[in-house]
C-alpha cells in the first residue's frame, strides 16, 4: 500500500495514501467530531463540524472528505478550529427546538454531546425564525420532528441505501427540509418501516412511535394476562441501553428486568423461531418435492415483506407463507397456550420486544389473528424496553440472571441465530437436511452463510440434491438478488433480512453514534454474541426443542397440517399501486 | 420561499406522454439525465406535476422524491401550470415602492389565484417577477408580451376583461 507522511498536532504519522484527514487522525487515536459523516453512505462534507487547520490552506477544511497529501501539517484542535466548531453549533441551535430536558435522544444525541463538549453556553445567540415544517406522525412506526433536524442528510442516505429513497431534501435556502415527494405524508409513499433512518439520525428528529404507554396500561389492568416475548437479537443489544459494551449477552438480566416490570410470563421469541423453522423447512421440502414455487424466500422480516409487496409484487408467491416468529408466538399463545391455561384469549395481552420498527406495522397487518384477536398486541423496540426499565428505576447492571418461563421460553441454538443475517438459513438447513437425509447431521455449522457480506451464496449437497441457497441483508442486497432471480438465475432457498446485517442492526436497536457506526463493526460484534450463545446451547436444532414437540403433539399435529396452516401461516398483498411513487 | 404546488387536476395528453417517453428513452442509462429530462418535460407540459415527476422517476429508475427535491431546489422548475395568459407583476424596488403589491392583491381578488397559481379554466396564471427595466413606468405588469405601466389597482379588472373576451 502506498503511504504518505503527515504531521497531525505535531506528531508524525504514516497513513495510507488516499485517506481522509479524519481517517488519518484515527491512526493516532485522535478523534475529530463529525455530524453529517457516515462512512461510505454519507460523505458529503455538509455540516462543517469536522473542520481542521491545514498549514498553508486558505481556510479551514472539512476533515471527513479532505484527503491527506505528503508532508501535510494538520491541527485538529487549534483555537481557530474550536471557535469555528462552536460557531457552527450556535448556528445549528438557532433554528433548533432545544428541548433536551425531555427529548428521547437526550444522552445519545450527537448534537447535544458536541454542544456540551464545546461549551456552547450561549444557546440562543442567533435565535431566529424557525422552519415552518414540523411533524409527520402519519406512519405507524415512526415520527419525524423537523424542528430537531440539523439537515445532515444521514437519513436520506440510509433510506437510499435501502433502495427505498422515499425521503429527501425539499426546497432550498431557509426552507430546506427533509420530507417526502410533494411533501405528502410518510404513509402515502412506499416507506417499508425499516427504521434505518432512525438509527442513523444524530438527533431526536427521527424516533420510533413510542408505544410504552400501551404496555404500561396493560400491566396495570388486572383483567389482562400480560405476556412478553423477546426477539433473538435483543438479548445481545439491550445492554447497550445501559452503557454495557457492544456484544454483551444480557439474556438473564433481561428476563429479570421484564419480570420486575410486572409481566405475567416472560417467554422467548426464540421458541417461535424454532416453530418457524419447523413450518418453513416443511414448506421448502414440500415445494421441492411437489414442484412448488422456488426459490422459497423467508418471511421473518416485516421490512422485507413490505418491500416485496411494494417493489416486487411478482415475487409474492415465492415468499414462504409462514408468519414471522413474533406473530407465530402470539398465535400459539392465544390458541394453544390460552386453552391449556384456561384463559380467554381476549384477556391475553402479548407484547413483543423487537429489534425492529417494521414489527409495529406487522402487528397491524391483516390475516395475523389466529384466535380471532390480534396475535400480538404491541411491538416495542429494544430502545423502548430500555426506556421502560430506566423509567422503573431498575438497576439493570446489578440484576441477577434469571431464566425464561416455561414452556414458551424453551429454545435451541437454531432459534437464537435468527437475529443475525444467515441465521434463518442455517437453522432451516439444520432441520431440512436432517429430515431429507433421515439421519442426524454430523455438523450443524453452515459457516458459508454467516458473516456480514451483503450477499452470501452456497451450494449444499442434501440427500443427493444440490441445494443452491443465497442470503442477503439490507434491501439493496434484496433488490440485487431479486433482479438476478427475475433474470433467470436458479436458487432453491433465499433468506432476506430487511436491515443490513439482519436484526442485530435493526431499526429498533439501541442507537450508536456515527463514529461508532463508521469505525466499529457493530453488526459483526453483536452477531458474534449470538453465535457464541448458539455454540453453548445443549440443543441446536429446532426440531429437537421439547416444547416444540409438545405443541405438535398436543395441538398442531405435524408441520404444514391444517391447524398449522390456520394458526401459523399468512398471506400477502400487492401494495405497488396504492402509493405515490 | 417554498414552492407552490398546483391543485388543478392533471390534464396531460397521450401525445405529451409519448413525447416524454421518447425523451426518457434518449437519456436512458445516462447518469446525468435527470436535469435535462426534467427540463424537456417542463417544455412539453409547461410544468412538472406529480404525474409527470412520477413518469420521470419510473423512466429513469430513480425515486420521485429525488425528482421532487431537484424540482424544488432549482428556480427554473415550476410545479404549477402556466395559463394561456401569464400575468407578471414586477416586484422590483421601483414598482414595489409605487404599490405593485396592491396590483397583485387586486389580481388575486379578481381571479382567485395567488402568485404561482393558475386559474381553473387555464386562462390566466400569475407570477411575481424581478425588475424588468421599465422603472419609468412603475408599477408595471406584463401579460404575455403586452406591457402595462403606471397602473393602479382600479385598472386591473378592465385589463383582464380584454383577455376574457
Ligand atoms: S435533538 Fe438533541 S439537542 Fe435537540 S432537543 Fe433532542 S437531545 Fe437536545
Ligand atoms: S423507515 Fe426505512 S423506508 Fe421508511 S423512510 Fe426510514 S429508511 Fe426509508
Ligand atoms: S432527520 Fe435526522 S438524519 Fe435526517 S437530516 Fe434531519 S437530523 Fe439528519
Ligand atoms: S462536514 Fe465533515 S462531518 Fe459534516
Amino acid at each position: 500500500m502506498d503511504m504518505v507522511k503527515v504531521k497531525i498536532n505535531g506528531i508524525d504519522v504514516e497513513v495510507p495514501k488516499g485517506s481522509t484527514i479524519l481517517e488519518a487522525a484515527r491512526y493516532l487515536g485522535i478523534e475529530i467530531p463529525t455530524l453529517c459523516y457516515m462512512k461510505e453512505i454519507n460523505e458529503i462534507g455538509a455540516c462543517r463540524i469536522c473542520v481542521v487547520e491545514v498549514k498553508g490552506a486558505k481556510s479551514l477544511v472539512t476533515a471527513c472528505v479532505y484527503p491527506v497529501a505528503e508532508g501535510m501539517e494538520i491541527n485538529t484542535n487549534s483555537k481557530k478550529v474550536q471557535d469555528a466548531r462552536r460557531m457552527t453549533l450556535e448556528l445549528i441551535l438557532s433554528t433548533h427546538n432545544r428541548s433536551c430536558l425531555s427529548c428521547v435522544r437526550s444522552g445519545t444525541c450527537e448534537l447535544q454531546r458536541l454542544c456540551q463538549e464545546f461549551g456552547v453556553e450561549n444557546e440562543s445567540r442567533f435565535d431566529g425564525e424557525k422552519c415552518d415544517v414540523t411533524t409527520d406522525d402519519s406512519a405507524i412506526h415512526m415520527v419525524r420532528d423537523n424542528t430537531k433536524c440539523i439537515l445532515c442528510r444521514r437519513c436520506v442516505a440510509a433510506c437510499a441505501e435501502q433502495k427505498v429513497a422515499v425521503i429527501g431534501v425539499n426546497d432550498r435556502g431557509f426552507d430546506t427540509h427533509i420530507g417526502c415527494t410533494f411533501d405528502v405524508a410518510l404513509n402515502e409513499v412506499p416507506c417499508v418501516s425499516c427504521g434505518q433512518c432512525i438509527v442513523n439520525c444524530p438527533t431526536g428528529a427521527l424516533t420510533e412511535k413510542d408505544d410504552t404507554d400501551k404496555v404500561t396500561a396493560a400491566l396495570n389492568d388486572p383483567s389482562k394476562h400480560v405476556i412478553v416475548q423477546t426477539a433473538p437479537s435483543i438479548r445481545v443489544t439491550l445492554g447497550e441501553c445501559f452503557d454495557m459494551p457492544i456484544g454483551s449477552n444480557v439474556t438473564g438480566k433481561m428476563v429479570a428486568a421484564l419480570r420486575r416490570l410486572g409481566f405475567d410470563k416472560v417467554f422467548d421469541t426464540d421458541f417461535a423461531a424454532d416453530l418457524t423453522i419447523m413450518e418453513e423447512a416443511a414448506e421448502f421440502i414440500d415445494r421441492v418435492k411437489n414442484g412448488g414455487k422456488l426459490p422459497i424466500i423467508t418471511s421473518c422480516s416485516p421490512g422485507w415483506i413490505k418491500y416485496c409487496e411494494y417493489y416486487y409484487p411478482e415475487m409474492l408467491e415465492n415468499l414462504s407463507s409462514c408468519k414471522s416468529p413474533q406473530q407465530m408466538f402470539g398465535a400459539i399463545t392465544k390458541t394453544w397456550y390460552a386453552k391449556k391455561m384456561g384463559i380467554d384469549p381476549k384477556d391475553i395481552f402479548v407484547v413483543g420486544i423487537m429489534p425492529c420498527t417494521a414489527k409495529k406495522f406487522e402487528v397491524a397487518r391483516d390475516d395475523e389473528s389466529a384466535s380471532g384477536y390480534p396475535d400480538v398486541d404491541v411491538a416495542l423496540t429494544t430502545r423502548e424496553l430500555g426506556r421502560m426499565i430506566s423509567r422503573a428505576h431498575i438497576n439493570f447492571k446489578a440484576l441477577p440472571d434469571e431464566a425464561f418461563d416455561n414452556p414458551l421460553g424453551d429454545s435451541t441454538g437454531a432459534g437464537t441465530i435468527f437475529g443475525a443475517t444467515g441465521g434463518v438459513m442455517e437453522a432451516a438447513l439444520r432441520t431440512a437436511a436432517e429430515w431429507l437425509e433421515e439421519k442426524p447431521l454430523d455438523n450443524v455449522d453452515f459457516k458459508e452463510v454467516r458473516g456480514t457480506d451483503t450477499i452470501k451464496e452456497a451450494v449444499y449437497k442434501v440427500a443427493g440434491m444440490d441445494v443452491k441457497v443465497a442470503v442477503t441483508s439490507g434491501l439493496k442486497g434484496a433488490h440485487e438478488l431479486m433482479e438476478r432471480v427475475k433474470n433467470g438465475e436458479t436458487f432453491h432457498f433465499i433468506e432476506v433480512m430487511g436491515c443490513p446485517g439482519g436484526c442485530v442492526n435493526g431499526g429498533g436497536q439501541p442507537i450508536q453514534s456515527a463514529t461508532t457506526r463508521s469505525f466499529v463493526d457493530l453488526k459483526a460484534k453483536r452477531a458474534a454474541a449470538l453465535y457464541e450463545a448458539d455454540a453453548d446451547m445443549p440443543l441446536r436444532k429446532s426440531h429437537e426443542n421439547p416444547a416444540i414437540k409438545m405443541v405438535y403433539e398436543e395441538f398442531l399435529d405435524k408441520p404444514g397440517s391444517h391447524t398449522a396452516h390456520h394458526v401459523l401461516h399468512t398471506s400477502y398483498v400487492d401494495r405497488s399501486k396504492d402509493v405515490i411513487r | 420561499m417554498k414552492k407552490r404546488k398546483s391543485t388543478l387536476p392533471f390534464a396531460g395528453t397521450k401525445e405529451q406522454e409519448a413525447q416524454l417517453m421518447t425523451v426518457i428513452d434518449e437519456h436512458r442509462g445516462d447518469p446525468g439525465a435527470l436535469m435535462p429530462v426534467m427540463q424537456k418535460a417542463q417544455d412539453i407540459y409547461g410544468y412538472l406535476p406529480m404525474e409527470v415527476q412520477s413518469m420521470i422517476a419510473k423512466g429513469l429508475g430513480t425515486s420521485i422524491e429525488k425528482v421532487y427535491g431537484v424540482a424544488t431546489f432549482y428556480s427554473q422548475f415550476a410545479l404549477t401550470p402556466k395559463g394561456r395568459y401569464t400575468i407578471s407583476v414586477c416586484l422590483g424596488t421601483a414598482c414595489y415602492v409605487k404599490g405593485a403589491q396592491k396590483l397583485v392583491d387586486a389580481i388575486t381578488k379578481s381571479l382567485g389565484i395567488g402568485p404561482d397559481e393558475c386559474t381553473e379554466d387555464g386562462l390566466f396564471s400569475l407570477e411575481a417577477c424581478r425588475c424588468i427595466g421599465a422603472c419609468g413606468l412603475a408599477p408595471v405588469m406584463t401579460i404575455n408580451d403586452e406591457v402595462y405601466g403606471r397602473l393602479t389597482e382600479k385598472d386591473i379588472d378592465g385589463i383582464l376583461a380584454k383577455y376574457k373576451a
